[in-house]
């Protein structure tokens, strides 16, 4: 292939998914606007604003258990970092004795960079501060993955992953000791810290609603700079690593440091998936960040193709809309009409949409994926290439025709 | 150019290399010919910084590197080209070829026009899967990512396994090209008919130990090795 031919190719294919992405952004702004909170399909925008924290989340994931084949399950620790060190660094002054209830007159943290900014220069300052914090968030999840890196990326497959996942619950322990009370709240929710409710515009008595958005920019913006990563030297090293270590070895690739390099980036990124998973849920509560979560992007990026970054994408968005959205009828007694289908007295509605049915069809449904799809939705390509694949296919079939056309006159 | 004195190996209470000293001059193809355990990967590993040796050293160019990281080693010049390809297999073959540069900093076109130049199959395959490509076209593949790294000395650890003749033939053919090049290779082998045929200096490796020197010719002669290792 000619060398120019392709670069050429690939800037068009760029330019293609650039315009793709605006327009889904613009689509996001508008039908923020258009729905109101009151609206049955204001789920599809909490949706949004969930999958699309889920999917940095998960992207993450992908770099370190995908990409570099590290096989890591400390996802929830790393995520109570980086949602504990937002909340701590934006919840305003006057309502920390209220959040800090059992160490009121004794607590550490003492700076709320959103209120200071915010103060300071006015509403562009609060958005700065929120982004200080977010990137603060980030960075202490990165310092705490490195120190957790030394001992742990020694191991390898299965002994890492028991290590990490031991290192998630020691993190957790540790936030929810009383000991550290006066730093973290000892395992008290902590609330009332900035959110994406605080980012609406208000002109001229209208409120404009950004919330959807801005959680959609900052997950993609992160997102792209791990595609960056994926794609750079250091990205072809880390799949070196995945493939074979030995061979990598023997390139000149220093195995350990390259390892530690991968766990601090995706930590680094968790972190800020966590801090945005704070602004969407309003509360922290050390309790949530159990390893039941780390499994549940686990299931995320296994579904949507390790190795894939768009795969996770899609896996994150699916996970999040049937859990949430589409498969709620199950739970709540109304499911596609099928609720009113009564068998002998035995009525599908009341007896069979109860409490908890949504999760065994979520299951079953899961069980159906990893069946049909051995290596997730995606496997370990990226969405271009089935769109590539799918246009080949038609063109080759719409000249197959033309040809047969012309034989037959 | 590569000295190595007295080198003693040890995996667990095994000892796999006893003692062993050889050289290997510049710009030449030097062989270690051997059974299965005698101790040739055990050595290459070991000079390439994958083991630490119990005992002895490695000296390069004048400069001692015994027990020294993969990656230092790879920066001074020497490059192994591993058993078995072991190239990546989900990565490109271009992917493959960078990966083989990923310690230079400097222009790296150049030499891929070369790898290019000396395997023109890599080019044509240049965005398949190094994994879909036949084992023949895999080693090229491994050899073309080992020049990558613009070696002094490359190791190759059994380049004909597993390969037909043909190709076999090919690959040496492409082994004396390199040197005339001015690379040193420094390669193991089981085919030892092949191997004696293209070196210049060969070492016989038994248990341990180096139990015979010559050049290819004498030792392709002489009377042990022909009962030995050529049948």
């Amino acid at each position: 292939m000619d060398v120019i031919n392709s670069t050429k190719k690939i800037s068009t294919k760029n330019l293609t998914i650039i315009a793709l992405l605006v327009a889904f952004f613009i689509l996001l702004i508008i039908l923020e606007q258009v729905i109101a909170p009151t609206d049955r399909m204001n789920m599809l925008l909490v949706s949004l604003r969930q999958g699309s924290i889920f999917a940095l989340l998960a992207v993450s994931m992908n770099l370190l258990n995908g990409f570099t084949g590290l096989f890591s399950l400390g996802h929830a620790g790393f995520m109570l970092i980086g949602a504990t060190t937002y909340a701590l660094f934006s919840i305003p002054l006057a309502q920390r004795t209220d959040v800090f209830l059992w160490f009121s007159d004794s607590y550490l943290i003492r700076t709320s960079f959103p209120e200071v900014l915010g103060n300071a220069i006015g509403g562009p300052g609060m958005i700065m501060g929120m982004l200080i914090a977010i990137t603060l968030a980030g960075l202490i999840t990165a310092v705490f993955a490195f120190l957790v890196g030394l001992p742990v990326l020694r191991m390898r497959s299965d002994y890492l992953a028991i290590a990490t996942l031991g290192f998630a619950e020691i993190i957790r322990a540790l936030i929810m000791w009383q000991g550290l009370g006066t730093l973290t709240n000892a395992g008290n929710p902590l609330r009332n810290f900035t959110r994406h409710v605080d980012l609406n515009i208000t002109i001229g008595g209208q409120t404009f609603g950004l919330i959807t958005f801005t959680l959609a920019l900052l997950s993609a913006i992160c997102i792209f700079v791990i595609i960056l990563i994926v794609s750079s030297s250091y990205g072809r090293a880390f799949k070196a690593i995945r493939e074979d270590d030995i061979a990598a070895e023997a390139m000149g690739i220093n195995l350990f440091k390259h390892k530690q390099l991968s766990f601090c980036i995706s930590s680094f990124f968790v972190g800020i998936g966590g801090a945005l998973l704070a602004i969407f849920m309003g509360t922290v509560a050390p309790i949530q960040f159990r390893a039941a979560m780390t499994y549940e992007f686990l299931l995320i990026v296994v579904l949507g193709g390790i190795g894939s970054v768009s795969g996770s994408v899609i896996g994150a968005m699916l996970f999040v809309f049937a859990s949430m959205w589409w498969l709620r009828g199950l739970d709540s007694g109304a499911f596609l009409g099928l609720e009113r289908i009564t068998i002998g007295g035995f009525n599908i509605g009341e007896r069979v949409f109860v409490s908890g049915f949504r999760l065994v069809v979520f299951s079953v449904i899961i069980m159906c994926v990893v069946l049909f799809f051995r290596r997730g939705l995606l496997g370990d390509k990226e969405l271009p290439y089935y769109v590539k694949k799918l246009k080949d296919t038609i063109v080759t079939r719409i000249t197959r025709k033309e040809k047969a056309g012309v034989s037959d006159g | 150019m590569l000295k190595i004195e007295g080198l003693k190996v040890n995996y667990g209470g095994i000892e796999a290399v006893k003692g062993i000293s050889l050289e290997v001059p510049e710009n030449e193809i030097v062989t270690l010919i051997g059974a299965n355990g005698a101790g040739k990967s055990t050595t290459l590993r070991t000079v390439s910084g994958l083991i630490k040796p119990t005992e002895g050293k490695v000296i390069f160019n004048g400069e001692e590197i015994t027990g020294r990281s993969p990656y230092e080693i790879v920066s001074k010049g020497i490059t192994m080209v591993p058993e078995g390809r072991k190239v990546f297999p989900d990565l490109t073959v271009l992917e493959n070829l960078k990966i083989g540069a990923y310690l230079r900093k400097d222009n790296i076109k150049p030499d891929l026009e070369w790898v290019y130049d000396l395997f023109p199959k890599l080019k044509e395959r240049s965005w398949q899967a190094a994994g879909t490509m036949s084992g023949g076209e895999q080693q090229m593949l491994a050899v073309g990512r080992a020049l990558m790294s613009k070696p002094k000395l490359m190791m190759m650890d059994e380049p004909s396994l597993g390969l037909a003749p043909l190709i076999v033939k090919d690959i040496f053919d492409i082994i004396k090209e390199i040197v005339r090049q001015g690379v040193t290779i420094l390669l193991i082998e089981q085919n030892a008919n092949m191997a004696l045929q293209t070196a210049n200096l060969a070492y016989v490796l038994e248990v341990g130990n180096i139990t015979m020197t010559g050049t290819g010719r004498e030792l392709l002669d002489n009377e042990d090795v022909r009962r030995a290792y050529l049948g």
